[in-house]
């Protein structure tokens, strides 16, 4: 398998407390992410879980800058992410993209879903006309389950799972090679947190897409991923693919996560 | 078992731009002392607005009808709830009716501190109590909450205590002034799965001890089978299917609530089947069975006229002509 991404010791300490009225003293600080290490291979979905703090969300926004981490080495198709900037640094990051946790958060409320979806294209492909670029749009929308007509409407006007559709076709629409996804089903219904993850498979097959996964939930999980790593207190506490972990738990911590987990009565 | 709440044809109507919706519609319950009850349902399917009706807690313009009867005291005569003034209901919410609310850090106030707070609510119902009494009171709710070192967690602030000791937290106040029903509105939605279960093993336990009545709302079908006896779902402000919760979930018989079950993620792979569509709108509900546009098993005459609920067997029933 060829890898994609590549890790290595990633870390992020914050100041604790902090701000105006702190009385701490400015040594303390808290650990986020403590020198974390994988490789993800092309076309898999890797899977991080673990409970709120433990240092998930921060870890999946280093991957894409959207936080500098104190240090370590993040390699994306074989370049060093973290040396490059300006051209090079948009370059790349149009490769990868995100998928938020809270589709009634990430989508700006003024601008109407046709230009939402399109904006990276207007960034990224200045050179494309209007019409190739609502001909691209549409086709995405398309294929994430809404119609041509949404471009015209405002994010309000749609349900939590046709949000998260249109934050999925707002990250596909630059054909990236990786998806970072926090969280993208927990704030959704079941019945409809159900059809985003089917339809995040079918993308994956369809596009070639690489996923980083990230959710507190084991039985979300446990429905894509390739491998999972479980991760506690900043670190990984285990690594391995996903059938081995969910069913072989070698780490103390991962079997009372997966010992937590509610079971449904079976007929 | 005797009967604490009687529920019977319960509809809230509520006005908007275009026309009167019914959140809840003709729904009917009945929760016996100890006794509890999940109420399961996804976004709009009226479950939050029919507790806050059970609580006098609707916006304001909000139509009511029906009845829900409360036995407030274990001798008196019953309450009906739909009648009661803003006066009496002072006296019944909070006081024989408490509710825990999904996100602690929102329901609890963040400048005050944890004991001053359950002490108001222990005041509010018994105001002539001596203020040694109240206070040995409150640290008794949070003791019953199982809160750790409660004399020194009384004196922190909401902030200081995590997320699962502040729903304790929150717990504590709600049984501190003795109520016979306890409603959680999602209660651990907002926790850790391994603090998750702790919260729901406190409530399981306070039931027991203390003979509450309980309903138990939650879009989640793990939780609702760890605390509750009985299951009633809910879709479109109707309750669909209702039982005991081991026969609800195990043998579902409504394609809704079998629907929901196979969209639930489980520790099972390649098992995860979504429910096509969307809940609909309650200001466009189809004319027949609610569910019927989703429906993989609709028949011509489900489009016909709004399903009876029908009796599968002596305490299991389902809103579907396919039972």
């Amino acid at each position: 398998m060829e890898t994609l991404l590549s890790v290595r010791e990633l870390r992020k300490t914050y100041r604790r407390g902090g701000g105006v009225f702190s009385q701490e003293s400015e040594g303390a600080r808290f650990t986020a992410v403590d020198g974390v290490s994988f490789e993800v291979a092309r076309g898999e979905t890797f899977a991080v879980v673990g409970e709120s703090g433990c240092g998930k969300t921060t870890l999946a926004r280093m991957l894409l800058r959207l936080i500098e981490p104190d240090s370590g080495e993040i390699q994306f198709e074989g370049r060093d992410l973290l040396g490059l900037h300006g051209a090079d640094l948009r370059a790349a990051r149009r490769q990868m993209q995100m998928v938020f946790q809270d589709p009634y958060a990430s989508l700006n409320p003024r601008m109407r879903v046709g230009e939402i979806v399109s904006e990276p294209l207007a960034i990224h492909e200045p050179v494309l006309t209007r019409d190739q670029r609502l001909e691209r749009t549409a086709a995405i929308l398309r294929r994430v389950g809404l119609t041509e007509e949404a471009m015209q409407r405002y994010p309000h006007e749609f349900s939590g799972g046709q949000r998260q559709r249109i934050g999925i076709a707002r990250a596909l629409i630059l054909q990236p090679k990786l998806i970072v996804a926090d969280e993208p089903v927990s704030a959704l219904d079941v019945s409809v947190g159900a059809q985003v993850l089917l339809l995040l498979q079918e993308l994956q097959r369809e596009f070639a897409l690489t996923y980083v996964f990230i959710s507190h939930s084991l039985p979300v999980v446990a429905q894509v991923a390739t491998r999972i790593a479980v991760m506690r207190a900043g670190q990984f506490v285990e690594v391995g693919l996903a059938e081995q972990v969910l069913n072989q738990p070698q780490n103390v911590y991962t079997r009372e996560l997966l010992s937590a987990v509610p079971e449904l009565p079976r007929a | 078992m005797s009967g604490l709440l009687e529920v019977r044809g319960l509809t809230v109507e509520l006005p908007t731009p275009s026309g009167w919706v019914r959140p809840v519609n003709e729904v009917s319950l009945r929760i016996g002392a100890g006794e509890s009850m999940g109420l399961v349902g996804e976004s709009g399917s009226g479950k939050t607005m029919l507790s806050l009706a059970l609580m006098g807690l609707l916006p304001p313009g909000a139509r009511v009808s029906g009845e829900a009867k409360l036995a407030a005291q274990p001798q008196a005569s019953t309450k009906n709830l739909t009648t009661l003034s803003e006066r009496e209901w002072r006296d019944v919410r909070g006081g024989a009716i408490a509710m825990v609310f999904q996100e602690p850090m929102t329901s609890l106030n963040p400048v005050m501190r944890i004991r001053a707070q359950i002490e108001e609510a222990i005041r509010a119902h018994q105001p002539k109590l001596k203020t040694d009494e109240v206070k040995r009171k409150a640290i008794d709710a949070l003791r019953l909450a199982a809160v750790p070192e409660p004399e020194s967690r009384a004196e922190q602030f909401p902030h200081q205590l995590s997320g699962g000791l502040r729903q304790r937290a929150m717990i504590a106040m709600a049984v501190a002034a003795g109520p016979r029903l306890l409603i959680a509105d999602e209660p651990t939605t907002a926790l850790d799965v391994t603090v998750q279960k702790q919260i729901l093993d406190l409530l399981d336990r306070l039931r027991r001890e203390l003979k509450l009545g309980l309903l138990f709302i939650t879009h989640d079908l793990g939780a609702v089978a760890q605390v509750a006896e009985r299951v009633a779902v809910m879709y479109a402000g109707r309750i669909i299917e209702e039982g005991p919760a081991r026969n609800v979930l195990a043998k579902p018989q409504h394609p809704y609530t079998q629907g929901l079950l196979r969209a639930s993620p489980t520790l099972k792979r390649g098992t995860l089947t979504p429910i096509p569509g969307t809940v609909p709108q309650l200001t466009a509900l189809p004319p027949g069975c609610a569910f019927e546009p989703r429906c993989e098993l609709r028949r011509a005459e489900c489009a016909g006229a709004v399903p009876a609920l029908r009796i599968i067997s002596s305490d299991q029933a389902a809103r579907c002509i396919l039972v």
